[in-house]
């Protein structure tokens, strides 16, 4: 393998990993939130409980997320240097605005918030959890304005020295990719955060104990779960995909794997792409869905692969369709879930349908897995750009450091990473079976 | 602007050091001075509810350089690949060590964690004080303004330099004495009773060390590279500078009964320390040890002037907002920690 597949390797495993972290955290920040403000609205101190149980998941998955997220900041140095170099001027100010704005604000009340509430009145530690929310929830706005720069560059000035300068700061805030990937992205971390909450409550159901608090994660987990699947769907993936097929039409073709351009396009249910007949082989299709999704209206032409220059397709191709077959799939199978969950919960059915709670228990890991498909569709349809249409990802990476040395480190993160996840699992796995009846942050016991 | 960000840059990598210098210092003598289970809880309070904010000023530096100095940020991380990643797996083993020990009861989970936690501190701290120094002697910078560097090579101070040789293991050692005193004299503020004794004893132990390996470092780097003289040879006021390292570090002595202004004498040696070193290298930011055409320079390194004004504006306000969130954690957790061991689950 050369350097620059390594280069590529490393930056999509490390990511990857970190990234299963802050999807939960970004989330459960907002329902401890939501706990809190029932806990001061109804003055019922099982829901400030019920926040100190999911507080102490929180802060290991926070921790997780800190320690695999500061090799993020300085891979694109190390291993991606050339492409450092030259948009630098530009990538560089929502990166650094991240460190500034968001990381002292959550490291500071995180801080409060965990070591502080004995010190703190109820809406002082309210508002310490609040900061906690809104400091995560920026440093994502910070990562997703740098990432919407490399899908849809606008803003910037072209040096004579190569390198990228900003034109204007508020259009790169403001890059209308960045807002529509945020609500995405955002709604997905409640999702992922909703199914963790809700799988823990029917785990504590299943297993008849910790019955009010189960009941608790339930009640709050479903009904943020059905409100954020379907908005993870519509308005916000609609709304993205759309722009994203004016925008980067190669990459939405090849997401559907469309090779030819068609009217009355269908939207491939599954099947497998074929590159050398460049059909779908097994097809399960539902004809005009694709135009209609994109266009509005059944007759619309959508642009195939045809339509582009060989070296500008995708080259990844499969791996990105199936990327995105897996996200919306298992999209819709949330919307499904959730949607009986929440009639169930209405009707007051739900916590005794076991055949229920069950499902909603194995369901936990499939937001994790829709939520990276989701960002290897992205990054993958990306390709082969770096910078979409600006600069090719052979031109990005760091060409001193050999693949050899590149290799060296990819292997050490996977065996550290191997280390963490075992640890993960053992102290989540633990905090769950102490459970929230029995929970306690340091803060009970530091009386300084 | 350049001579600004240069400034900047500099400024946020001494507040790395001055906070997160003190957690790194107690990680290093956590196994000399707690002899029990509290005490080792005392230590750990001391510094748990601060440690990850005080890592930021790494983060907000490190961003800082990015988009104020793109190719500066770009050569040196790609030169440094190998101790970057290292100092990467040491700060991620000793964010766990700090944080895991609280959730696992076990003592043998804990001593091991309680290991992790000393090494990765020391390691990093020696870490850290090599990098210093390799910045200062130089890298060999090609005509593209990118080099890499090997681990070590044969120990010399050369063209071909490693990360490691006889100079840069003084700063790694000197960085490891200053840390282990910062920590101690940290933990004169905060530890109570007889923890507050053994940190006592131990910085005034220590400050000889350091007195010594001090000077050997500011002679050694004269030696090394007689270009770091050239600004204070320039304006000779600038000899201050050192003046100040030796004034602050005989402020720690001379203030022995005063915790806070001992410790604020330790901040204000390591702050000298940096400053000296910034006013040796400017103009340059990564010196070449070939070819001084190939340094890279603030001239050659700075982005574009609308970026560096945009972002003037939003770094000033982003540090008053720092600085009000770190006055406020430390005005929260000032005073000493209570041992209790009860801590967590």
């Amino acid at each position: 393998m050369n350097a620059l597949m390594l280069d590529r390797i490393h930056f999509a495993f490390t990511i990857t990993y970190h990234y299963l972290f802050p999807q939960l955290t970004m989330g459960l920040a907002f329902l401890i939130v939501i706990l809190k403000l029932i806990a001061i609205r109804t003055n019922d101190a099982r829901y400030d409980q019920a926040a100190r149980f999911w507080a102490k998941i929180f802060a290991v998955n926070f921790l997780l997320g800190v320690v695999t997220g500061i090799p993020m900041e300085f891979q694109f140095g190390t291993n991606w240097s050339e492409f450092s170099r030259r948009t630098g001027g530009v990538i560089g100010q929502p990166l650094a605005m991240e460190g500034v704005f968001s990381f002292f604000l959550e490291s500071t009340f995180l801080g409060l918030f965990l070591y502080g509430e004995k010190r703190l009145s109820r809406w002082q530690h309210f508002g310490a959890a609040t900061m906690v929310w809104l400091g995560s929830w920026i440093s994502g706005f910070f990562i997703i304005v740098t990432n919407a720069w490399m899908q849809h560059p606008v803003a910037y000035n072209l040096m004579p020295d190569g390198t990228y300068q900003i034109a204007s700061f508020w259009k790169l805030l403001l890059n209308p990719w960045a807002g529509l990937m945020y609500a995405h992205n955002m709604c997905a971390t409640v999702v992922t955060a909703s199914f963790v909450m809700a799988a823990v409550g029917a785990f504590y159901l299943l297993e008849k104990r910790s019955l009010e608090y189960g009941r608790i994660f339930l009640k709050v987990g479903v009904t943020a779960g059905i409100i954020s699947c379907v908005m993870q769907i519509f308005p916000t993936g609609d709304l993205h995909g759309k722009y994203m097929a004016r925008m980067q039409p190669a990459a939405v073709a090849g997401m559907e794997a469309l090779y030819h351009t068609q009217r009355n396009a269908p939207m491939v249910l599954m099947g497998q792409p074929n590159e050398e007949t460049q059909t779908i082989d097994n097809p399960l299709v539902v004809n005009n869905v694709l135009s209609f999704l994109i266009y509005g209206t059944t007759s619309a032409e959508v642009k195939g692969l045809d339509q582009f220059p060989r070296d500008e397709w995708p080259p990844m191709l499969a791996l990105l369709y199936y990327s995105y077959h897996i996200m919306a799939g298992l999209g819709t199978w949330f919307v499904l879930l959730m949607g009986v969950a929440a009639f169930l919960l209405w009707r007051g059915k739900l916590y005794s349908a076991r055949w229920m709670l069950w499902p909603i228990l194995l369901s936990f890991p499939l937001p994790y897995i829709a939520t990276t498909a989701g960002w290897m569709t992205a990054e993958i349809g990306r390709q082969p750009w770096l910078v979409y249409g600006l600069m090719r990802t052979s031109q990005g990476y760091s060409t001193h450091v050999t693949a050899g040395n590149s290799l060296f480190t990819l292997l050490g993160f996977l065996g550290m990473y191997s280390v963490l996840s075992v640890l993960w699992i053992v102290i989540v796995y633990r905090a769950i079976e102490i459970g929230p009846d029995a929970t306690h942050l340091p803060s009970e016991t530091l009386t300084a | 602007m350049g001579f600004l960000w240069f400034w900047i840059v500099a400024v946020m990598i001494a507040m790395y050091v001055v906070f997160d210098g003190f957690d790194l210092g107690v990680g290093i003598l956590y196994p000399f001075l707690a002899r029990t289970e509290a005490d080792r809880q005392t230590l750990i309070h001391a510094i748990g509810p601060v440690w990850d904010g005080n890592e930021v000023w790494l983060l907000a530096g490190g961003g800082t350089l990015f988009f104020a100095f793109p190719l500066a940020y770009a050569s040196s991380f790609s030169g440094f690949y190998l101790p970057l990643m290292i100092v990467l797996w040491l700060l991620i083993l000793r964010g766990l060590s700090i944080e895991l020990r609280m959730h696992l009861e076990s003592t043998t989970w804990r001593s091991l964690f309680d290991g992790l936690f000393f090494l990765s501190s020391a390691l990093l701290a020696i870490f850290f004080g090599a990098a210093l120094a390799n910045v200062i002697r130089g890298v060999p910078l090609g005509p593209d303004n990118y080099f890499f560097l090997p681990l070590w090579t044969n120990w010399r101070v050369g063209a071909q330099p490693g990360i490691l040789d006889w100079y840069t293991v003084i700063g790694g050692v000197v960085a490891l004495v200053a840390l282990a005193m910062h920590g101690a004299l940290y933990l004169v503020l905060k530890a109570p009773g007889e923890l507050e004794l053994r940190a006592r004893k131990f910085a005034r132990t220590i400050w000889i060390v350091l007195l010594l390996v001090t000077i050997v470092s500011l002679i050694s780097t004269i030696a090394v590279r007689h270009a770091a003289l050239n600004n204070y040879l320039a304006h000779p006021i600038l000899f201050l500078i050192p003046v100040l390292v030796i004034a602050s570090l005989a402020g720690v002595q001379v203030f022995g009964g005063k915790p806070l202004a001992a410790f604020l004498s330790s901040c204000a040696y390591l702050v000298f320390m940096l400053v000296g070193a910034a006013t040796g290298l400017y103009p340059t930011i990564l010196a070449s040890s070939t070819n001084a055409a190939h340094d890279i320079t603030i001239a050659k390194a700075i982005s574009g002037p609308h970026t560096l004004h945009v972002g003037l504006v939003w770094w000033s306000i982003g540090m008053v907002l720092a600085l009000i969130y770190f006055c406020t954690t430390y005005r929260m957790f000032r005073g000493k920690v209570t041992d209790d061991a009860s801590y967590g689950h």
